[in-house]
């Protein structure tokens, strides 16, 4: 069974998503809806991490429950360069990739319990289908989220 | 007739009142010194620009002044009631400061000028920025206080003619969420309550909402109820002990930023014992399994933690509104400016649409709006909306608006929401809003991290343009100030936050050479050469009847119809509520009496949003949930607030308002009475953190936050442990910083954080960590009320108990009865003749 694979390939993306949210989160402290919300969504990918790394071993996987913590000395290095940046226009081009970056991600996310959700399925293994569909509602709206953020700031960003 | 204080009397005189009987009529008076109601030149109607009440008065005339108002017995909202604020807030009008000339910014200096040049800098800057970047660099930021015409044009010209999608009020502050709340669970906004549901209640829930003080007469006919026969039963959510706390039949008292915990855990329980009305849930709703799901996370033991309110209190809570048969609820700031303000405002919905109690007398919500025209902003799409409810991601309803305008639908920017004010203030931050058109508000002291707002608006880099009717601490750092004819002197309509729409008249000539609103909009409209498709003036309408018969074509069929209303039908009686349409010629008491809603996916306003993420819901999303048109039910997770008490910081800030002033005081620190009863800004700590912090009455203490430092006096009052609160109200232009802190900052938004909730996008005023410290003792007690939310908890001197000054003498008129003195039961009903005639 080839399960085990897809959950390792989740529980990375998930933690590497988690990641990016954090960096969009100290590198927009300026914009203060994105700082504040791609924390909280953040938060809501640590919690998967958490969960896939406690169900995987009953598929032969020993993944680490502890999401990738923050670097909190560089964390206040962005933050207080976003500051010094905030009023500049050119870092509205970089929000975009950002944002842009933790849709595609959330996407691959997306994608992976999309597996995840069919192979529980196929063996009937309800608890493990009980998480996935769990975690993937949270993950489509963090997808819809930075779609939404995306779409709602370029144009003011590459117009002006 | 009687004679009463109504500073240290509020609310006046009792007419007691029983279920289901009409409120007695009972007509308040103020008139200036020296001038009795027979020497009065006129009476002009009008209604209340002080609060979002609505309610109807008369202005005195006397020599082209005014020189006083009268309450109007016969209108729905009031019966002849005033509140504090109108009976001497008129005063303002003549007060010497008044703005009467443009100004110009010359060499850093604000300079008197004409007419002629202040438009032609406001005109030329506006060409050069559509011309070097088009309509994005272009903002305007309106207010909750000019009338529906007046916005409609702004609406127009700013989404139809420039074309930008740059458009909020400062309903922004106050009302967004019940907007937003509104909008998530019904489609569309539109109070489904009426003020009449008072009337007729056996239970009363406010949530967050300190009537007694926002909207006075509102609470007389409550406090007229409860001293009446059957007496309904009042439910209070507030951390302060305000007095609708003290009339409370249950007061829950939470920290601030958990109220979703709170009403999940009061869900819970009503579900959980089966209060609900099932038939209705079927017939009328989508979404109740997945509330179901998610306030089974919330058992009322859980929830008594993270808020702090017992358990128990939690249950007596749940079970007298589960078990009410006319249930009222309505909901204002203490849930719209706390985290997570709209899910918290639509669990609230979510209780009444449960149990069924929608549409029927006494069964009604009335998520509140804090400003006398804020209906007005949001439905003529001059904050952050389309005109009349339209719905931007739906195109015919962009098509629609655009044959209303006669211009091509791609001018009218559809691509993404209008731009909310927070984003706009975001947009002047990094220089892509270059001009800022701000009418009728104050930024400079009511916005959040008011460091952070000046220096964005002082910037050289953004032309600042400010009409209003003083120089306010957002004039003073303008580029152009155009001065602003008011209430009284210029006439339109308004719409209150029961849908009542009223006729404000003109009644004296504005000062100096200010002019009203309407007429500055349209001058530049025209100096502008905003055009239709075919070449003729977008604009065609100049005066304000015709502007608003051309709000009503807007509003054809939408679900804020006017076309039953004309000036002549509001003039003489009682305001009206919409819609009034040829269906509904004498408008609509109650809304969804049928279970029907304005949800249908062709119709509503909005298709929603995450009221976590903010995210738009997705059109076919909405579609394939709510197919038919039915009430939405949205369930939603707590969320802790973002900014927690700390070490540094171990308490909470709350910020709100008073009785005695509206707003940053432009109007009411300008009317004796008000500005004696409430001088200067003061914190309220519990006895508790008194003892804790050494405080004593009267001391003065500095407030810090991440953000700065006020210092205020400290009143000790009835304030939940670990919270302070301090009035929002207190600027800077009747001190010697005129615009800014000279010194010590004296107002709370130093202290406020700059985030907002996602889904509304109102800012958060109430959640801030906080650290209290003593300045220095104290030689008296604290400027603040004594006979409001701020009351002295202790022991306190009598003498400096709050009353009025000789003038606040104000009279009251109780047919059938002619004294002020307290009724003794059914006040109204009696037959002496002679008092009879008002």
């Amino acid at each position: 069974m080839k399960l085990g694979l897809v959950l390792e390939q989740l529980h990375r993306d998930e933690d590497d998503l988690a990641q990016h949210l954090l960096r969009v989160s100290e590198r927009h402290k300026v914009d203060h809806e994105i700082y504040h919300l791609a924390r909280d969504l953040a938060k809501w990918s640590q919690q998967h991490v958490r969960e896939i790394a406690a169900i995987a071993g009953r598929y032969g996987r020993e993944l680490d429950p502890e999401p990738k913590g923050e670097n909190t000395l560089l964390e206040k290095i962005r933050e207080k360069g976003s500051e010094l940046v905030g009023r500049d226009a050119e870092a509205g081009l970089l929000l975009l990739r950002d944002l842009r970056e933790a849709y595609i991600k959330a996407c691959g996310v997306s994608a992976d319990w999309e597996l995840v959700a069919q192979a529980a399925q196929g063996i009937k293994h309800m608890d493990l289908l009980e998480v996935a569909q769990r975690c993937h509602a949270q993950n489509l709206r963090q997808m819809k989220w930075a779609n939404g953020k995306l779409k709602e700031s370029a144009t003011q960003i590459l117009v002006s | 007739m009687g004679r009463i204080d109504r500073i240290a009397e509020p609310w006046g005189t009792r007419t007691p009142y029983g279920s289901g009987e009409t409120w007695p009529v009972r007509v308040d008076t103020h008139l200036a010194e020296g001038v009795d109601a027979e020497s009065v030149d006129c009476w002009v109607q009008t209604a209340s620009i002080l609060h979002s009440n609505g309610d109807a008065m008369d202005i005195a005339v006397k020599d082209n002044r005014i020189v006083g108002v009268r309450g109007r017995a016969s209108d729905r909202v009031n019966h002849g009631r005033l509140g504090p604020k109108d009976l001497y807030g008129w005063q303002a009008n003549s007060s010497p400061d008044r703005l009467t000339r443009p100004l110009i910014r010359e060499g850093g200096k604000l300079v008197e000028t004409d007419w002629e040049t202040a438009m032609d800098r406001v005109v030329a800057r506006s060409k050069a920025l559509l011309a070097e970047q088009g309509p994005s660099a272009l903002g305007f930021y309106t207010t909750g206080q000019l009338f529906a015409e007046e916005y409609y044009t702004l609406g127009t010209i700013a989404h139809g003619g420039i074309g930008t999608n740059h458009v909020d009020g400062n309903t922004r502050l106050c009302t967004a969420t019940a907007a937003e709340a509104l909008k998530e669970s019904f489609g569309c906004d539109g109070q489904p309550g009426s003020y009449t549901d008072v009337d007729h209640a056996d239970v009363i829930a406010l949530y967050g909402h300190n009537v007694a003080e926002t909207q006075t007469v509102l609470w007389t006919r409550m406090l007229d109820r409860l001293a009446g026969p059957n007496p309904p039963k009042i439910i209070c959510v507030d951390p302060r002990l305000t007095e609708v706390a003290r009339a409370a039949t249950v007061h829950l008292a939470p920290r601030p930023g958990t109220n979703v915990a709170l009403m999940n855990a009061i869900l819970h329980h009503i579900i959980a014992n089966g209060w609900v009305d099932q038939d209705y849930i079927q017939a009328h709703t989508v979404g109740f399994q997945d509330l179901e799901k998610e306030v089974a996370k919330y058992p009322p033991a859980l929830a008594a933690e993270i808020t702090g309110v017992p358990a128990g209190k939690i249950e007596e809570a749940a079970q007298i509104l589960g078990h009410a048969e006319r249930l009222l609820s309505t909901v204002l700031q203490g849930f719209y400016q706390s985290n997570q303000g709209t899910a918290a405002a639509v669990q609230v919905n979510n209780i009444n649409i449960i149990r069924g109690m929608l549409g029927k007398p006494g069964c009604g919500i009335l998520q509140m709006n804090g400003q006398p025209t804020a209906e007005n902003t949001r439905e003529c799409g001059a904050d952050g909306d389309l005109a009349a409810f339209r719905n931007w991601s739906n195109d015919a309803h962009i098509k629609d608006l655009a044959r209303v305008w006669n211009v091509d639908p791609m001018s009218i920017p559809h691509y993404s929401p209008p731009t909310h004010l927070m984003q706009m203030m975001r947009y002047a931050e990094d220089g892509s809003i270059r001009m800022l058109w701000v009418s009728g508000t104050n930024p400079a002291v009511s916005l959040p991290e008011l460091r952070r707002i000046r220096s964005i608006l002082a910037q050289d880099r953004l032309f600042l343009v400010v009409q209003d009717i003083f120089l306010t601490e957002t004039a003073q750092l303008a580029d152009v100030v155009l001065p602003a004819a008011t209430w009284g002197e210029k006439t339109g309509t308004f719409t209150n936050a029961d849908r009542t729409v009223h006729l404000s008249e003109k009644a004296v000539d504005p000062p100096g050479e200010a002019r009203p609103d309407l007429d500055i909009f349209i001058d530049y409209a025209h100096r502008m050469g905003l055009k239709d498709k075919d070449g003729e003036p977008l604009i065609k309408w100049d005066s304000p009847e015709s502007a608003f018969e051309a709000w009503k074509e807007c509003t054809r069929g939408r679900p804020c119809d006017y076309t039953g209303i004309t000036y002549g039908k509001l003039r003489g009686g009682s305001g009206i509520q919409w819609p009034c349409n040829e269906e509904n010629p004498d408008g609509t008491e109650r809304i969804y009496a049928d279970g029907k809603f304005w949800a249908h996916p062709e119709y509503c306003e909005t298709y929603g949003r995450d009221l976590i993420t903010g995210a738009p819901v997705d059109p076919t999303e909405y579609k394939a949930l709510n197919p038919e048109g039915r009430a939405i039910i949205k369930a939603a997770e707590y969320v802790p607030p973002h900014e927690l008490p700390s070490q540094e910081f171990p308490l909470q800030l709350i910020t709100g308002r008073t009785l005695f002033h509206f707003h940053t005081r432009t109007k009411t620190a300008r009317a004796p009475e008000l500005q004696a009863a409430a001088p200067d800004v003061w914190v309220e700590v519990s006895a508790h953190d008194a003892g804790t912090y050494g405080f004593a009455e009267g001391d003065l203490a500095e407030v810090t936050t991440p953000r700065g430092s006020v210092q205020a006096k400290v009143r000790i009052g009835g304030i939940r442990d670990g919270v302070v609160f301090l009035p929002f109200h207190y600027g800077y232009w009747d001190t010697p910083g005129r615009h800014e802190p000279d010194g010590a900052g004296r107002a709370a938004n130093e202290l406020t954080i700059t985030e907002w909730d996602a889904a509304s996008k109102q800012p958060i005023f109430k959640t801030a960590a906080a650290r209290i410290s003593k300045v220095r003792s104290g030689a008296g007690p604290a400027p603040a009320p004594t006979n409001t939310a701020s009351a002295p908890a202790g022991d306190f001197p009598a003498e400096a108990r709050t009353r009025g000054i000789p003038s606040a003498l104000a009279d009251e008129e109780i047919p059938g009865q002619g004294t002020h003195g307290p009724a003794d039961g059914h006040g109204g009903s009696g037959t002496d003749e002679r008092e009879a005639q008002l």
